[in-house]
């Protein structure tokens, strides 16, 4: 308040005010052009031929059986990366060895790494000419445009997603707590159990959303691996571009919508998570 | 102090339970999910030698491919650099009717499926969509065209850059920037001169971040893009291709080269980031 006595006549908090407007108008518009308009967008061509016809195009049985392996991938693909998280949470936060830059480097790395490279990975590998190829044959399986391959492909781009959530939390929160059971005659059980877990749940759950959320979502790796078979091989982000390939925009955008509506429900969560329990989740300013 | 059994030279003792458990597990999973693939890429450009390499990275349309994914990613991370800094700048500075809403919107492109971010994008940016249609007669084109996975990369990368440059915006002093306008400088002044230097190694934390997520970019740029080789191609769209053709040494060249490159632009940029950080220390 004081403040403006002193500040130089070119600066009256009029001028400051309207600088303030202009400011706040032209982030807003951007935020609308860029972000809030395709949001927008998704319903009104969903709903061009009316809401009947949009519900009509997701009772389709191939929107099922996509929602379904969208479903059974998030489903395991998640828990095995939640268990992954706290395990070299443990490992990283509560011991000190030779070579653990390098283990956080690489949990890391799925992160920068191009989702269509995440796919591609997997086709090198189990492919019909990949290295494991004849091995696979010799056996009669096959994992290429199976869902095992969608599966694979999901778990590597989302594998850093709790044990990054976890991790500044655990080195955070030290090993005193623990140590003090262990004192006590705590069994290993009862520690990780009773102390870690407890500790870690909030911050356990904000990864596991995250990981979901990109879980349901991810195109690139899976779109490389599934081959495309409808009813079989199809998530529902293929499912989407399928129906857009075949001109069908009322039924890509309803399917769209669908993503979109659980994206909004990440976001609504997530936004809980941080403003309810921001001290149980990793200091990183936020607030 | 007694020699205990089993101590060993590259681990530091600890009474904790559930190490080689941890390891173990922590070590086979990365091996299976991240080392052998990563290797698997590394190694397979290779079959046809060094001139196979050559040959699948140096066609004008991986050429073209590529540079398309660099140069339209680093175009739209210093267009975030900038919005996305005015942005994380209201929303930290300023209290207005719906900022809460629009804090957590922010956030939409890391949730929304790639694929339904590029068709909203799409029907919004055709020449026949909302704003698409309002550019046409302007001469504007965006959407299939190289502005157009642009746009699509714009939007992926926002939320890096806003949510990289928050925190530090907050813990910034405001009486900082009060003594600097009190001393007489511009608010054009205190922006660049006070605020700016303080944020920097996390702006460009941020811009690194949205610059590499969109040089991978696919789901949301292919729909806008148009796909025609050799002008809006981009190069995880080439690697597809030479998949579907069954060149999967010439798919793992371009995708091989693709990480190298962003690795290395990103080991320069936090080694410039680094001796901001020195510099202003």
């Amino acid at each position: 308040m004081t403040v403006h006595a002193l500040l130089p006549a070119s600066v009256t908090p009029r001028r400051k005010a309207c600088g303030r407007a202009l400011l706040i108008g032209l982030a807003l518009l951007w935020l609308v052009l860029i972000v809030i308009a395709p949001l927008g967008v998704i319903l009104v061509e969903a709903l061009r031929k009316g809401a009947g016809a949009a519900f009509a195009s997701l009772s389709q049985p191939d929107v099922w059986a996509a929602a379904r392996l969208t479903l059974l991938t998030t489903a395991i693909a998640t828990p095995l990366n939640a268990v992954f998280g706290l395990a070299a949470a443990w490992c990283v936060t509560r011991f000190d060895f030779i070579g653990k830059t390098l283990l956080m480097a690489l949990i890391d790395l799925p992160l920068s790494v191009s989702p269509v490279i995440s796919g591609l990975v997997w086709v090198l590998l189990f492919g019909a000419s990949g290295w494991f190829a004849p091995w696979l044959n010799a056996a009669g399986l096959q994992i290429m445009f199976t869902p095992v391959a969608i599966i694979l492909a999901t778990i590597l781009v989302t594998l850093p997603y709790v044990a990054r959530e976890l991790i500044p939390l655990m080195q955070q929160q030290g090993s005193d707590e623990e140590l003090a059971a262990l004192t006590l005659g705590a069994r290993p059980f009862a520690i990780f159990f009773f102390i870690t877990l407890p500790n870690v749940r909030w911050a356990l759950l904000y990864g596991v959303l995250l990981a979901n959320a990109r879980a349901m979502g991810e195109f690139g790796a899976v779109s490389v691996v599934s081959g495309h078979i409808r009813g079989l091989t199809n998530t529902l982000p293929l499912h989407v571009e399928i129906l857009y390939n075949e001109y069908d925009f009322v039924g890509a955008f309803a399917t769209a919508a669908l993503l979109a509506v659980l994206a909004l429900v990440t976001l609504v969560l997530k936004s809980f998570l941080e403003h309810r329990h921001a001290d149980d989740l990793a200091a990183r300013g936020r607030r | 102090m007694i020699r205990q059994a089993g101590r060993s030279f590259w681990k530091a003792p600890s009474a904790l339970p559930g190490f080689s458990l941890s390891l173990g597990f922590t070590v086979a999973y990365l091996s299976f999910f991240v080392l052998i693939p990563l290797t698997a890429l590394a190694i397979r450009p290779w079959e046809h030698g060094l001139d196979g390499v050559m040959a699948a990275v140096s066609s004008p349309r991986a050429q073209a491919a590529l540079r398309l994914s660099f140069f339209a990613a680093a175009a739209a991370a210093c267009i975030n650099a900038l919005m996305g800094g005015l942005l994380a700048w209201v929303l930290t500075r300023y209290e207005f009717p719906g900022k809460r809403l629009a804090d957590a919107i922010i956030d939409l492109p890391f949730a929304l499926p790639t694929a339904v971010a590029g068709i909203a994008l799409t029907a919004l940016y055709a020449q026949n969509g909302p704003i698409g249609g309002l550019l046409a007669p302007l001469g504007l084109k965006i959407a299939y065209t190289p502005t157009g996975v642009v746009v699509a990369m714009i939007f992926v990368g926002l939320p890096f850059v806003v949510r990289s440059i928050q925190p530090v915006l907050q813990d910034l002093d405001q009486e900082v920037e009060e003594a600097a306008e009190t001393l007489g400088a511009s608010p054009w002044q205190s922006a660049t001169r006070v605020v700016l230097p303080a944020i920097l190694p996390a702006l460009l934390s941020g811009v690194g971040l949205a610059f590499a997520r969109g040089v991978g970019e696919y789901g949301s740029v292919i729909f806008i893009a148009g796909n025609m080789p050799l002008r809006s191609e981009i190069a995880p769209l080439l690697i597809v291709t030479r998949l579907e053709q069954f060149d999967y040494a010439g798919a793992a060249a371009v995708g091989m080269t693709m990480l190298v490159l962003s690795f290395l632009i990103l080991l320069g940029f936090n080694s410039l980031q680094g001796l901001i950080a020195r510099r202003g220390a």
